[in-house]
């Protein structure tokens, strides 16, 4: 039988989870975990809410970076000024999530945790370096994004661990990031490719930093470690974008399914990495 | 099982329900409450015959544990008339004859509603961008849209 509690701090969360007899899942925004608990693809015994511990929602800076709290809707992450100028690729990735009435709810932490190969908002927060602060029985630790999901509906974490926040480091000068996924249609959908780029630029124009990260292409995001060789000491011309082109493809290991088979799946990657790319050059060109 | 007591504000009026944590808020408002303007289309999320606002924002209430509603401010499909006043976006969706069914008709006024509170002015493509959670399977969306452009000017108009 299902049973709930909506703790109202981080310690007294930890508790539920450690002391959960049967399975005890986290609820963010709830827009993957109903559904699941709902069709019975997913068993619990105990749902535990977040969303009443103070700061678990919300945006602050903090050291020049941003700090997003793990139960931060889409739609306060899509409005919050600040986060979006610095980082607009991680905003269009969440804001890409579901439709307005699931921005409402979604969050980050649940994209990530649902472990979906094609989350939308993982490759940009990966792409940006992002960590991640987990809290559990023995305190906290703090882990790159990348570090969490391990396979479709998998993770790291432990049965009393739970995300309270995400980190975004303090952006460079003339840096930025992008993030594209490609759908049949226009809204609605589950990417087919994903792709996030974060990259800084010298005065000149030549790239200082990349990273390259795709969805939707292998069980869990793929950093393409190939694409900063690609980018890094030249400016974004044909040849770094066909480098980058090429790295993309080379490091896909997709699956056949009806949104896709792998042969075009393997092509869009290249496609969205030159144009995430191409974006994310010129947000970073027009800072300064 | 243990029942939750949720005390809770829907359409402005203080609220208190028995729940079992399992049920969704659509659960509640229809069989406990008996406010089923809110419909159940897909359950999942993907449809918005469901959606409700809570504290103001847009969400589809199958999607939402009922508990959940603890404190917060629940807005309605049946909150939206004030007495025999409709309001205009209801008006219009009459008018234009943006229905047929009528299921999908309440989350979409308010879907619409929840638009309008934040942006008096949107242009096509911004509405159909919000809409885009709402799925309507008879009339096509032509109408639907139009009636909320129409909606807006007349509201523009009465609070200018």
């Amino acid at each position: 039988m299902l049973a709930y509690t909506a703790p109202t701090s981080v310690e007294e969360a930890v508790r539920a989870l450690a002391g959960a007899s049967g399975t005890a899942k986290v609820l963010s925004g709830g827009t993957d975990l109903l559904v699941q608990l709902r069709s019975g693809r997913l068993k619990a015994d105990l749902i535990v809410d977040t969303k009443r511990i103070p700061g678990l929602a919300g945006i602050r800076q903090e050291g020049g970076g941003f700090v997003v709290g793990a139960a931060t809707s889409g739609a306060e992450i899509g409005e919050h000024e600040g986060l979006g100028e610095a980082w607009p690729g991680i905003v269009e990735a969440a804001n890409l999530i579901g439709s307005t009435q699931i921005q409402g709810r979604a969050t980050l932490a649940g994209n990530l945790c649902n472990a979906s190969p094609a989350a939308d908002s993982v490759p940009a927060l990966i792409a940006a370096r992002a960590t991640c602060v987990i809290a559990g029985s023995n305190g906290r630790r703090e882990v790159p994004v990348e570090a969490i999901a391990t396979g479709p509906g998998r993770t790291s974490l432990r049965p009393d661990e739970f995300i309270v926040e995400f980190r975004l480091p303090k952006r460079p000068a003339r840096s930025a990031d992008a993030y594209l996924r490609f759908i049949p249609r226009t809204e609605m959908d589950i990417a087919v490719v994903g792709a996030g780029v974060n990259l800084a630029v010298d005065p000149a124009g030549v790239c200082t930093e990349a990273r390259l990260v795709l969805g939707a292409v292998a069980p869990t995001a793929v950093i393409v470690s190939a694409a900063e060789a690609a980018l890094v000491g030249r400016k974004l011309d044909e040849t770094a974008l066909g480098a980058l082109d090429k790295a993309a493809r080379a490091a896909c290991k997709p699956i056949d399914d009806k949104r896709g088979t792998i042969a075009y799946r393997v092509k869009v990657a290249g496609v969205l990495a030159r144009r995430a790319a191409t974006i994310a050059y010129k947000r970073a060109g027009e800072r300064r | 099982m243990s029942k939750h007591h949720v005390t809770t504000t829907i359409n402005g009026e203080a609220t208190e329900f028995l729940c079992e944590p399992q049920l969704t808020m659509l659960d509640v408002l229809r069989d406990e409450l008996h406010l089923t303007g809110s419909k159940e289309g897909c359950s999942s999320g993907d449809c918005g015959a469901c959606s409700i606002t809570v504290d103001g924002r847009l969400v589809c209430s199958c999607l939402m544990l009922a508990v959940e509603a603890e404190g917060r401010k629940i807005e309605t499909i049946e909150g939206m008339a004030k007495g025999d006043q409709l309001h205009p976006l209801q008006r219009q969706f009459l008018e234009q004859a943006a229905l047929q069914c009528g299921f999908c008709t309440p989350g979409i006024l308010i879907a619409a509603k929840a638009l309008l509170d934040r942006n008096p002015d949107p242009n096509e493509t911004e509405i159909r961008y919000w809409l885009a959670g709402n799925l309507c399977r008879c009339t096509g969306y032509d109408k639907i849209v139009r009636a909320v452009v129409d909606a807006a000017a007349e509201m523009r108009g009465a609070s200018a």
